[in-house]
């Protein structure tokens, strides 16, 4: 019997050679500073997989079972800490969801005691967003539990840049080379200050635009003396988008007009709303992407918001996927 | 150690093109049959019978890969843990002969993880295994529907499978320990 052909339509999966898992060196996620290039693919490998699995009518797989995964939230969140916990039960993590406003913390308690309290109870792994940054770090000190970093102060948002980095990857097929904008309030956002770490390790360009209070003032000596490539500032969000692939406005708060680092909103509208026109100016395909929460008509426009180059939805989506992958990632093998 | 070769080319080729015939025999034809193949080297293994049946009938076979990983039942005991690679079985498994390819059976325990992880995608008719080579020592009731070479092994011996798609070469080879250490040494 001689082996034939296979017929047009006949379905021949292909194997690939992927990162090994020896490239993760990590017990916590703070932020991206300290990933390397292999380590980020490792966990878009993974939350490759796992995006099949929420494609599932069941959307559950074991491979956390018995773990305990907490979220203890100083910050008010609802896709952040939704996600996580979806995530964790997808996995089949218990799940514990503290909100410090209604807990011992209201009462006084500081955040290394009930931190401690939290890994007394069994947590496999504390989830924690904190208004300081550097809360986070403060905690891996005291604690023998996995720290997953949901958003601490101005500082750093892994798990959301990641998703960022995910998101365009899917349908950029990779980061390297890709001119990425992000506009807006880079001075309050750690969004900006992961993505940052993440894309430019992913060999992207990254330009920032955004009016020169809202820029952190030492930037441009950070930026050289951590030796960070491929970082500019443009002022003007008409030559910023010249030629862009990835376009990413920020959510512009309110309280920054009162606090006199705006003239007026109008003006932050006129000059730096992410509009069709302004779209136009960048790459055909360009991406828009989003951290949320949104606020239309001000940071973006509502048509480019819901327009065909708007991936915000499927950010969420990948959210998910990226968070169970850090979860499996941190959480899953033997407890340390 | 030492590495005898078991299974040439040719061997894994005759293997595969009878295993080919037993699942068209055993099912009728292959109208309701989906194919999955276990991660790595299952997967390659899986589209060659594919290949096969498709030869015999008409009809495509849909071929998918599993990865077990989410569902091992040591994973809370490993210290390195697996990466995880994408699961894609194209067609609906409801309803359908879904038959299980991997490279060599062993305990059973990825077989089970296999069977829940497919059960995850939907409630097929049945669900069979087919193995290149069984080399025993389950650790679970569980056995195979369709074998290519049974080698009867001891569990201090490796089995090594090569496939083209992964290694370059096709070939089935046992890794003996030089000293050979037995279970009655104390």
């Amino acid at each position: 019997m001689k082996v034939t052909e296979p017929k047009s339509g006949a379905t021949i999966p292909e194997t690939f050679p992927s990162p090994s898992i020896g490239v993760w060196q990590h017990r916590h996620v703070l932020d991206l500073d300290d990933f390397t290039a292999e380590e980020i693919e490792l966990v878009f490998e993974i939350a490759d997989a796992m995006s099949e699995v929420l494609t599932r009518e069941v959307k559950r797989v074991p491979a956390l079972r018995g773990k305990t995964i907490v979220t203890l939230f100083y910050e008010p969140s609802t896709r952040t800490r939704a996600s996580f916990e979806l995530a964790a039960k997808n996995l089949s993590a218990d799940t514990v969801s503290l909100d410090a406003s209604k807990s011992s913390i209201a009462k006084g308690e500081s955040l290394v005691d009930s931190l401690r309290t939290l890994q007394a109870l069994g947590a496999d792994v504390i989830v924690m967003r904190h208004s300081q940054s550097g809360a986070p770090y403060l905690a891996t000190q005291h604690l023998n539990t996995s720290v997953m970093n949901a958003g601490d102060g101005w500082h750093a948002h892994p798990s959301q840049a990641l998703l960022d980095l995910f998101t365009i990857r899917c349908h950029l097929g990779g980061l390297a080379k890709l001119k990425v904008v992000i506009v807006g309030d880079i001075l309050h956002s750690r969004v900006a200050r992961s993505d940052i770490w993440g894309m430019t390790t992913m060999g992207a360009e990254v330009t920032l635009c955004a009016p020169p209070t809202l820029l952190p003032r030492s930037l441009a000596e950070f930026i050289s003396y951590c030796q960070i490539p491929n970082v500019s500032v443009e002022s003007r969000i008409e030559s910023a988008l010249e030629g862009a692939d990835v376009i990413m406005p920020l959510r512009l708060q309110a309280e920054r007009q009162q606090s006199g680092l705006l003239p007026s909103l109008r003006e932050y509208i006129q000059l730096y709303q992410l509009t069709e026109e302004r779209l136009s100016l960048a790459k055909p395909y360009a991406l828009v992407l989003h951290p949320g929460p949104m606020n239309e008509g001000v940071e973006i426009s509502p048509e480019v918001a819901y327009g065909t180059q708007s991936v915000i939805e499927e950010q969420v989506t990948n959210g998910v996927a990226i968070r169970m992958a850090l979860l499996y990632l941190i959480a899953g093998g033997r407890s340390k | 150690m030492s590495e005898k070769a078991l299974m040439l080319s040719d061997d894994i080729e005759r293997a595969l093109v009878r295993i080919a015939h037993e699942i068209e025999e055993r099912n009728k034809g292959s109208e309701r049959v989906v194919l999955v193949g276990m991660q790595t080297r299952g997967v390659p293994l899986a589209g060659r019978l594919a290949v096969i049946i498709q030869g015999l009938g008409e009809t495509t076979i849909p071929v998918g890969s599993l990865d077990i990983g989410l569902y091992r039942d040591d994973l809370s005991s490993l210290d390195l843990k697996p990466v995880i690679h994408r699961t894609d079985v194209p067609a609906d498994v409801t309803g359908k002969h879904v038959v299980l390819v991997d490279d060599v059976f062993y305990t059973g325990r990825s077989i089970r993880a296999a069977m829940d992880a497919i059960m995850d995608l939907g409630r097929p008719e049945s669900i069979q295994l087919a193995v290149l080579v069984d080399r025993g020592h389950r650790e679970l009731p569980i056995r195979a529907d369709y074998v290519g070479k049974n080698i009867p092994t001891s569990i201090y011996e490796e089995i090594k499978v090569y496939v083209k798609e992964v290694e370059g070469e096709d070939k089935v080879t046992v890794l003996t320990p030089d000293r050979e250490v037995t279970d009655e040494s104390n």
